[in-house]
């Protein structure tokens, strides 16, 4: 039945988002998955139950979302690459555990395949959950594709982002583009880019687990080798010593979240397009990129200037892009499928300079280019 | 200044421990020391993992990687740990409503599954960290700050829950038996698969002043004491006879095929 595949499937291929999710983190160097059956994620699960073992890699199915993100925390502080995937009702159960990967600063890349509360229709309604799900000041990296290529892509994106920051890092998806197949290039595994984890070389007297300048990241060690390092969520100082000191505490959070922070430059990313004399811009995320563009060429042919900021990274939130793109056109669209949530960022960084225009849907399914165009037509002056 | 050799596996500076006076998971940190020391394996060659609550805290104070803090997940963290490094020895200290209440199905996972580590429940009858709540290991009519007026639910037998899970290693002992401590502590690290060891233990800020009106040490090691058969002695009683009793020994040492992950290819079918 096993094909004994490679790692890395180079070619061109007719793919599932979800497989091809799966075949990001494989070629990013996954070698421990975990998760619980969910729908619309459970394509995620059953392609890695196939593919690890044809990798030399672990595939555990978890007897809940506990114990598959716990199960995480493990393997990672063992030495794993690890992923696991899940949809918004599962997402919640990870809270605590992504709370947790945070305050030990240990490298996993969460898939949330967001779907309606109850039902598994489309929706972006947890774009502010993929931040603010766990308790405690954190920082958190989300990266939204909105497209196979870019589960593929943004999988493998994910990967580098948490080995090099030592963080969870979650990978936005949705079930429009999860339960899609469509056009997949897979380059040759020496052209895809991978990061791995910092491990120490100093001997075990003189590392400190959690111990880097703010705006830095500490090196990791391997586990049963003598570090004895304590990796608890308790506040702890450099040492990973449980201590309640109000200072050192506040300077591992400090430190904590400024390495995502300091480094916004290296971690967010958009496209734009079209924007560059453009009137109105769309700023959309995820899936809804894709009607935002249809009906920018529609907008265009009429003559109506419009363009398209898409924002691949939703967290640390693109700050710069989003105010240059207030700055240049006169109007902001601010579209998402949910009852308006990440229009408050957007509303928050770009007001003072343009017109806020939210162009919300809840209906369970994505914005039709038609309605996208209509909502240009309204601002259009 | 002499100081004794066993402090070696604490780690530097991490003395005194947090426990209260009297305190039976202290007693356990002990045990477990001796028990690695007498095996000759070094403490910080394994892995210790405690969840939330005072017996997780035994990992804090030993000279070894641990994971910590998080409330009944510690299961979870020891299996990725397994499936990534078999090699690692992985010890895991739970107090009774850690392992057993919000912990609870990941415990009858891990004894289906049969994952190689070693768990130490220190069952001291309540919560004690948090101030004295009733446990699912509370026996029935005790008072707690949660049961003002007396427990009304029954108790679990943790010893008959992983053994019916398939756990093949069973033992359960009390802090005021050391020698037998230690022995079981010693037999469950050097087992292949899951081994389980529960410790009757005394919490006497919590538990004891409120179940039966005292906080000392020796009264409460007398309380247990009294209420303790040996399985040879438990075999002569009836269940009425047994409601209420710690039943002491070994109860289940075996072996079975190690839980891995599916992380193994089946072979290459003839074509």
């Amino acid at each position: 039945m096993h094909k004994n595949r490679p790692r890395v499937l180079t070619g061109t291929h007719f793919m599932l988002g979800n497989f091809a999710a799966v075949e990001g983190a494989l070629a990013a160097g996954c070698n421990f998955f975990a998760g619980y059956p969910i729908t619309p994620a459970n394509e995620v699960s059953e392609r890695m139950a196939e593919r690890m073992p044809e990798v030399g890699g672990v595939f555990l199915q978890g007897e809940d979302e506990l114990c598959s993100i716990y199960a995480l925390a493990g393997a990672s502080l063992a030495g794993a690459k690890v992923m696991t995937a899940t949809a918004s009702a599962g997402f919640d159960y990870m809270a605590e555990g992504i709370e947790y990967a945070i305050s030990d600063e240990i490298p996993m890349v969460i898939m949330d395949v967001q779907r309606t509360r109850g039902e598994n229709f489309a929706t972006q309604a947890d774009v502010m959950q993929m931040r603010w799900g766990a308790a405690g000041d954190h920082e958190l990296i989300v990266l939204a594709p909105s497209s196979v290529q870019e589960l593929f892509d943004y999988t493998i994106r994910a990967f580098n982002l948490a080995e090099k920051y030592r963080s969870p890092v979650i990978v936005m998806s949705e079930t429009t583009i999860s339960l899609m197949r469509e056009r997949l290039v897979i380059p040759p595994a020496d052209q895809i880019e991978i990061i791995n984890r910092k491990m120490t070389r100093s001997a075990p007297e003189d590392y400190a687990p959690f111990q880097a300048e703010i705006g830095g990241v500490p090196e990791m060690a391997p586990l049963g080798e003598g570090y004895n390092v304590l990796y608890s969520i308790n506040p702890h100082n450099e040492h990973g010593s449980i201590k309640w000191e109000p200072e050192i505490f506040q300077r591992q959070y400090e430190r904590i979240t400024q390495k995502i922070l300091k480094n916004v430059n290296d971690i967010v990313t958009t496209d734009e397009y079209l924007t560059e004399d453009a009137d109105i811009i769309l700023i959309a995320y995820g899936s809804e990129a894709r009607p935002c563009k249809d009906a920018i060429d529609m907008a265009r042919k009429r003559g109506g200037k419009a363009g398209l900021l898409k924002l691949n990274t939703v967290w640390p939130v693109p700050e710069k892009q989003i105010l240059a793109a207030a700055k240049k056109a006169s109007k902001i669209l601010a579209v998402e499928m949910n009852i308006g949530k990440y229009a408050g960022e957007i509303e928050r960084i770009a007001g003072c300079h343009a017109e806020v225009k939210r162009v919300t849907k809840n209906l369970g399914n994505i914005h039709t280019s038609g309605e996208i165009l209509a909502a240009i037509d309204e601002v259009l002056p | 200044m002499i100081t004794n050799p066993l402090r070696e596996s604490l780690k530097p500076n991490s003395l005194p421990h947090f426990f209260c006076p009297g305190c039976g998971a202290a007693q356990v940190l002990n045990y477990f020391v001796r028990a690695t020391d007498e095996l000759q394996i070094p403490v910080s060659s394994m892995v210790g993992i405690g969840g939330v609550g005072c017996t997780a805290r035994i990992p804090v104070y030993l000279k070894m990687d641990a994971m910590h803090g998080i409330h009944g997940r510690t299961l979870p963290w020891a299996t990725g740990i397994k499936l990534t490094r078999p090699d690692l020895k992985v010890v895991i200290f739970a107090g009774d409503g850690d392992a057993a209440a919000i912990g609870g199905n990941h415990l009858i996972q891990a004894a289906r599954r049969n994952l190689d580590v070693t768990m130490i429940v220190v069952n001291n009858l309540n919560y004690g960290m948090t101030g004295g709540q009733v446990a699912p290991t509370t026996y029935s009519n005790l008072r707690t700050t949660t049961t003002p007026y007396g427990n009304p639910e029954p108790a679990f037998d943790l010893v008959k829950l992983v053994e019916a899970a398939g756990a093949t290693f069973v033992s359960r002992w009390s802090t005021n038996r050391p020698h037998q401590c230690i022995r079981a502590i010693k037999k469950a690290i050097q087992h292949k698969g899951f081994s389980f060891v529960e410790i009757v233990s005394q919490c006497t800020t919590g538990f004891g002043r409120k179940a039966i009106g005292s906080g000392s040490p020796s009264k409460l090691l007398d309380w247990i004491k009294e209420r303790s058969v040996t399985i040879s002695e438990a075999e002569k009683l009836s269940n009425e006879e047994l409601s209420g009793k710690f039943v002491l020994g070994d109860f289940v040492a075996k072996q079975a095929p190690i839980f891995s992950g599916s992380s193994f290819l089946p072979p290459e079918e003839e074509a």
